[in-house]
């Protein structure tokens, strides 16, 4: 019993021994790695991902995904930018980032909620017109030029670069929705047995609707981001990040088959992500190689997340059942 | 008729930190059926699995016709004429009668491919011989379970199987087709197959079993003739102490009218349905398999959608769209399938148990988690939950012990009016037993519950008041001091015609 008492703990924490072994080895093949100056560029690099992961473990752990982020993304970064340089208004902007976040996802979750479409031929659909959407409308070039607006992914307050500063606002306000509120144990319930939970008095497809509409925020939210730190609108920008962000989500242990995920597993599976990128970076690792490696790493997750699991419900059986005698 | 077909001698397994088995052995005898009784979790599953080669036992022998053999998995199993019909039935809904028959076992030619021809020829002559009235073509997902089982039943022993093991064979078919099945089981013993049979039904056990082995905690208890035995003591053997009454039932002062259904109706599947339930009252629920009984329940909670029909609580009609307006009336229902509209399998025992009563502990913007664990763990204790935490995932638990904590559930959301479809499918009598008792606590506490359920003695030991339907109307209504298995059997199959409901 204590040994397997052991193993759940040590099942449990994996995620984070992980990140910690991957810290300690970075910093052992890269000098350069733990710099204060290399390890805020992770930091800044990061903020972008995470808000994909937050979005994309709030479907996955409800039994849905969205492909279209990326494009989502980029179209809400696009269009942002493109009223901050007509209005110089920053509210405007980031209200037009938030308002085309939740209009595409809004589209989404009518086709997956009231329509039934598989989320992901859905999304896969929003994905090609968002993107399109956002090419037509600049023509295919970037916006240039955006002055104050890059602050919002440049700026600094004091030592902390603004960016990182509303990545850690959002990460509490996930944390606190999954820990904390009725809608966070409806997301579990539903992605765990949906029938079940609809059984139980949970309105499903509402649930739905406010998933969607959060991915919305954070994609619009991410597209400002994005946009600032590049100092453009870049239409054709973040093309396959809703990859990254499925496979921090999963890496830090959400479940894809649905009812299982941790806000702070999934920032832990963004920065294994990020340390992995970086330091291949770092240690001159071609980027085609790189893509190679990200590929391999999500099915290996999802690998390793299905064959714990069976083991895992033997193992607990077995536990009951000793705890009977 | 005293030849040994199968011999199990001292068969051992263990898995980390458990005895599962220990020391089993025993005795079919060909040409018998021999019943495996035991409590959920009492390692019957896991001997199956020996025996199909999906386990390799620690230690012990098995012997078939005296010759030991040694099995490594289901295909060698299969060649040495064991074959398995599971409780839960391996098929594919989207492929042919046909080719869910041969499965696994399409017969091709020397380039692999299919032969067809033969497929459709054996097919047609199989079911002829059986005297199935499906076309081999059809889709399996057009016959209704029971057809299906039966197939399922006729496909393991057409492998030549000299032993079949059915592991609760009856568990989602009704009484006259559990009579189809008895026949054929005949017709096998006849045949001099052996077979061991598996279930939790007493009394289909008694009617079948020539020989009884009794399995509690891995281990053996007792293995006899039937006829050297009866209930009380299968029973007594398999819980480890004797049960008083099966069905705790009292006495409790019936009051007024609680809830009400009128004129429920959904075309084809069924019609005029009004019936009412008191205070204080178990109201039963009779029928065949696909009389309409779970249907009309799925109506009523909202979770499907009905034609015509009103429903009165306390007298005032009440508007039912789904789910959530049924709870928020104090109606609810427990599912017949625990599986599909029950279990959060990868959440835990506590969510599982506060998730119809979840504005209790999440209001006002906050949650109140140390009272969401304190309410599920007096209910626990209240059912006698068996749970190594209250952070344990639900699907560890026992088949009993989950339907506990669904049950638990429902409580949570503190109902007037509960309508139980199946509560004790597939659980052992040691919790059918405590599911009993909490019903009857739940009407002295004031609740009115509607009780679905296929097992007649149940029925008629738990219910004030039984209605029964056929075809999806109602065929009667039957009181406690009238009621028999012969009536309720001749109303179920429509024989006694539709008489006029009893009582106002």
């Amino acid at each position: 019993m204590k040994s397997s008492k052991a193993s759940t703990y040590l099942q449990r924490f994996s995620i984070y021994i992980v990140l910690i072994a991957m810290f300690v080895a970075c910093s052992l093949l890269s000098p350069y790695f733990l710099s204060a100056n290399n390890l805020m560029n992770v930091a800044r690099q990061l903020c972008v991902g995470i808000l994909l992961a937050y979005a994309e473990m709030i479907l996955i752990v409800s039994g849905f995904l969205d492909l279209s982020i990326g494009s989502v993304l980029a179209l809400a970064g696009v269009l942002s930018v493109s009223t901050f340089k007509s209005t110089h208004s920053m509210l405007l902007a980031l209200v037009v980032a938030f308002a085309v976040g939740v209009a595409c996802n809004m589209i989404n979750a009518v086709f997956v909620a009231q329509f039934d479409v598989p989320a992901f031929i859905a999304t896969l659909g929003m994905q090609q017109v968002a993107r399109g959407i956002a090419l037509y409308y600049t023509g295919g070039a970037n916006i240039l030029q955006l002055g104050k607006y890059v602050k919002l992914g440049q700026g600094m307050v004091g030592k902390v670069p603004v960016p990182v500063i509303i990545v850690l606002c959002i990460t509490v306000v996930v944390w606190y929705l999954f820990n904390h509120t009725r809608y966070g144990r409806n997301l579990y319930a539903i992605g765990g047995n949906r029938k079940a939970a609809e059984a139980s008095g949970i309105d499903t497809r509402k649930n739905i609707f406010i998933s969607y509409a959060i991915v919305g925020v954070l994609a619009g939210l991410a597209g400002a981001i994005f946009m600032a730190r590049n100092n453009s609108g870049i239409p054709n920008g973040a093309v396959g990040y809703e990859m990254t962000g499925l496979t921090a989500a999963i890496v830090g242990g959400t479940s894809f088959s649905g009812g299982v995920g941790t806000v702070m597993g999934t920032v832990a599976g963004a920065f294994i992500i990020g340390f992995l990128e970086n330091i291949m970076n770092l240690i001159g690792v071609n980027s085609y190689i790189q893509s190679i490696i990200e590929g391999a790493i999500i099915v290996l997750a999802v690998a390793f997340d299905i064959r714990s699991k069976n083991r895992k419900t033997t193992k607990q059986i077995m536990a009951v059942k000793d705890e009977k005698k | 008729m005293s030849e040994i077909k199968l011999r199990v001698e001292g068969i051992e397994k263990s898995f980390p930190g458990v005895k599962a088995l220990s020391n089993i052995s025993f005795t079919v005898r060909k040409g018998t059926v021999h019943a495996l009784c035991g409590e959920n979790g009492a390692g019957k599953s896991t001997l199956m699995k020996v025996l199909t080669g999906l386990y390799k036992a620690d230690a012990g022998r098995i012997y078939i016709d005296e010759q030991p053999v040694e099995i490594r998995n289901p295909i060698q199993a299969r060649e040495y004429g064991i074959s398995m019909i599971a409780q839960e039935l391996n098929y594919v809904s989207e492929l042919s009668v046909e080719e869910n028959l041969f499965m696994g076992r399409l017969p091709v030619n020397r380039f692999g491919k299919v032969d067809w021809k033969k497929v459709r020829r054996e097919a047609i002559q199989f079911l002829e011989e059986e005297h199935l009235n499906y076309r081999p073509e059809q889709k399996l997902k057009t016959l209704t379970v029971s057809d299906i089982q039966m197939l399922e039943i006729i496909k393991a022993v057409t492998n030549n199987a000299q032993i079949v093991l059915m592991d609760e064979p009856t568990s989602s078919i009704s009484e006259r087709e559990v009579g189809l099945l008895f026949e054929k089981i005949r017709e096998l013993k006849e045949k001099g197959v052996s077979i061991v049979y598996i279930s939790h039904k007493m009394d289909e056990v008694f009617r079948i079993a020539d020989d009884i082995t009794v399995i509690r905690d891995g281990a053996v208890v007792s293995s006899d003739r039937a006829e050297n035995l009866d209930i009380d003591t299968v029973i007594a053997h398999m819980v480890g102490r004797k049960m008083e009454n099966v069905y705790p039932k009292e006495p409790v002062p019936i009051q007024d009218t609680v809830f009400e259904v009128k004129d429920f109706a959904a075309k084809g599947i069924f019609d005029n349905i009004s019936f009412y339930a008191r205070k204080g009252e178990i109201v039963g629920f009779a029928g065949l398999v696909g009389a309409g009984r779970t249907e009309v329940m799925r109506a009523i909670y909202g979770l499907d959608g009905k034609d015509t029909g009103k429903i009165f609580i306390n007298g005032e009609e009440v508007s039912i769209k789904n789910p959530s307006d049924a709870i928020d009336k104090g109606l609810i229902m427990l599912s017949e399938d625990r599986k599909e509209y029950g279990l959060i399998p990868v959440r835990s025992v506590t969510e599982n148990a506060s998730l119809a009563s979840l504005k209790n502990y999440f209001y006002g913007g906050r949650s109140h988690k140390r009272k969401e664990k304190k309410d599920v763990a007096e209910i626990f204790q209240k059912m006698n939950v068996k749970t190594p935490t209250l952070d344990t995932l639900i699907s560890s638990l026992s088949g009993g012990n989950a339907q506990k904590v669904l049950l638990a559930r429902w409580m949570l959301c503190n109902p007037q009016v509960m309508i139980l479809d199946e509560p004790t499918r597939g659980i052992d009598v040691g919790a059918k037993f405590e599911i009993y008792k909490l019903m009857t606590d739940m009407v002295k506490e004031g609740k009115t519950i509607v009780m679905v359920s296929s097992e007649l003695p149940e029925l008629i030991g738990m219910c004030d008041r039984i209605y029964v339907m056929c075809q999806g109307l109602i065929t009667g209504c039957l009181d406690k001091e009238e009621v028999t298995q012969e009536r309720i059997m001749m109303l179920a199959t429509g024989l006694l015609g539709k008489s006029q409901q009893k009582g106002a």
